[in-house]
């Protein structure tokens, strides 16, 4: 799967080439990679509201075309609507399906508890805190029962209390529903943690550079722990020493040009 | 600055100013309510005196003859003509029915611009085709001075209100349309992707999203709407109306009465308070659900 894009001066930008990537159903994949590296774009290809310039993206054997059913996404980026409450929020994707209001409304009530915001329903996003309106797009993720799930850093701009919160429900839930996960993050620790599988991609022109099965058994307990485990550490060594090639790849790109006083501006 | 001392004692401690209980925090309370007090108070009489300051000045330099009441009208003068008005009625009839004919007017020329020019910003702000394609017409429209059409729209559509409610509606469109259009174009594109993902249609997505997040815009623009379909009245009125405040003025004018151009004036300034005061109500209404803004949180 090879993305490009037109830049505005007309040239043709490639921002992914010949990505080649498997999720096997019910697996949780991480993907870590440089910023700008094409993660994200790769997301909303899987999600079917971008197409690749060439390639296919398959979902259960058949090529998508337009918007998949039964995917859901969380962005990085609160995606609620404002002038809804929290109950209307979630209830959002069964409507969109065709679902009566009521029946609707009674899944959202249910998704809410099991998110643990029963008595949140008619707040409006704005009254809540940003890891209660995450638990409010989890569960609006969740209600359309999706076999897919996209996350594109959902729980980055979450302060690091609330995020290992976010993971360890992120995780149990996953574990009684098992969709198959795609997760997008730039933290390798939280990657590690959570996931069966973790992708490093390569700094833009964004490809895969090498997949890393992660073997620590399942249930994980608590993804604050985990991190200590020896075993942690060493996939944590072996993975970072393929991501820093391409994390310095891209810093020397964004930095300013040898020459000036940058710290590689050394004689090499 | 703080009108309440915090009676601390010397070298208590940070935990100190906690520890007041609730005594003082009442106390606070009621300090910061009598500094709000005051102020409205204050604001409030320095309102009144500008008033007294304004209309006071204008009376006695007319009276002095330093002004001439001639040509610049009297507060008394105003007050006995509109007097007048309401006992005797104007030249055309009843001041009612005068106030009325323009309202009527004022308000179906609003709504007929306000839907036109919501139907048009969604649809051109929703189909990038349709939006190049008539661009560059809408500019010329908009560069046109559209008063000019009222004097068009008085031949074609005669002496009568439709001509009125034409000008009003199109004084209208432009102002909402311009918002609408805008509005649709703001709409956070991550909520447009997660509202697709979730398999809403075109229609859905118009109604669920595009709609409510261009609703702040539209609703700004009404406030100025409404001032446009008064405009329109008037104006349409004034270019030739058998009835209705602006041919009330028109009227005045020729008979070199500045104190009837004052009074219809106060009349319609009247009018477009109360319209202003219903759609500050419908704002409300309709955006509730909007977090309340810093001012209205006052700090103590």
């Amino acid at each position: 799967m090879t993305k490009r894009f037109l830049t505005p001066s007309g040239t043709a930008f490639t921002a992914l080439r010949d990505v080649d990537l498997t999720v096997e159903p019910g697996q949780f994949c991480a993907v870590v990679g440089p910023t700008g590296c094409g993660k994200s774009t790769t997301l909303t290809m899987v999600a079917g509201l971008d197409r690749p310039s060439a390639g296919t993206v398959r979902v259960g054997g058949h090529p998508i075309d337009g918007i998949a059913s039964g995917t859901s996404f969380m962005f990085q980026t609160d995606a609620l609507l404002p002038w809804k409450t929290v109950i209307a929020n979630v209830a959002l994707g069964p409507i969109f399906h065709g679902t009566p209001k009521k029946t609707a409304y009674a899944d959202a009530r249910e998704w809410l508890r099991v998110v643990g915001l029963a008595g949140f329903e008619n707040h409006h996003p704005h009254q809540l805190s940003g890891g209660m309106r995450k638990r409010v797009s989890l569960a609006a993720a969740l209600i359309n029962e999706p076999s897919i799930l996209l996350m594109d850093e959902p729980f980055g701009a979450l302060d690091v209390q609330t995020k290992a919160i976010m993971s360890n429900e992120l995780l149990s839930l996953w574990d009684q529903t098992r969709p198959s996960v795609i997760f997008v993050t730039h933290d390798l620790e939280e990657a590690i943690a959570l996931a069966d599988r973790v992708v490093v991609m390569t700094a833009g022109p964004g490809t895969v550079k090498a997949v890393y099965d992660i073997d620590l058994p399942r249930p994980r307990g608590a993804v604050q722990e985990i991190r200590f485990e020896p075993r942690f550490l060493e996939l944590h060594h072996q993975i970072w020493a393929a991501l820093r090639e391409e994390v310095e790849r891209a810093y020397a790109r964004t930095a300013p040009p040898s020459g000036s006083a940058g710290p590689e501006g050394g004689p090499s | 600055m703080s009108a309440v001392p915090l009676n601390r004692e010397p070298g208590a401690g940070i935990d100190a100013a906690g520890g007041q209980g609730a005594a003082d925090e009442g106390a606070i309370a009621a300090g910061a309510r009598g500094r709000a007090r005051r102020r409205r108070v204050l604001v409030w009489a320095a309102r009144a005196a500008t008033l007294v300051i304004v209309i006071g000045g204008w009376q006695l330099l007319t009276s002095v003859k330093i002004v001439d009441p001639f040509f610049w009208g009297q507060p008394s003068g105003i007050v006995r003509q509109l007097n007048d008005w309401v006992r005797h009625g104007t030249t055309y009839g009843s001041l009612w029915l005068q106030i009325w004919i323009t309202f009527k007017e004022a308000v179906l020329g609003f709504i007929f611009g306000v839907a036109a020019g919501v139907v048009a910003g969604v649809l051109l702000g929703m189909f990038r085709f349709l939006a190049e394609v008539a661009s560059p017409y809408i500019k010329v429209a908009n560069a046109i001075p559209r008063i000019v059409l009222g004097a068009l729209f008085t031949v074609a559509l005669g002496l009568g209100t439709p001509s009125k409610v034409a000008l009003a509606a199109v004084l209208v469109f432009f102002v909402v349309f311009f918002n609408a259009f805008q509005g649709v174009r703001e709409v956070d594109r991550n909520l447009l992707a997660n509202a697709r993902v979730l398999g809403a249609s075109r229609l859905a997505i118009i109604r669920h999203v595009v709609l409510p997040s261009a609703l702040t815009w539209i609703i700004a623009s009404l406030h100025v709407a409404f001032g446009m379909a008064i405009i329109g009245a008037i104006v349409g009125e004034f270019l030739g109306a058998q009835k209705g405040l602006g041919l009330v003025i028109a009227n005045a004018q020729n008979n070199f009465n500045p104190n009837g151009v004052f009074a219809a004036m106060f009349i319609i300034a009247v009018l477009a308070l109360t319209a202003e005061g219903l759609i500050a109500l419908l704002e409300r209404r309709l955006l509730s659900w909007r977090p309340r803004s810093q001012t209205e949180v006052a700090p103590v």
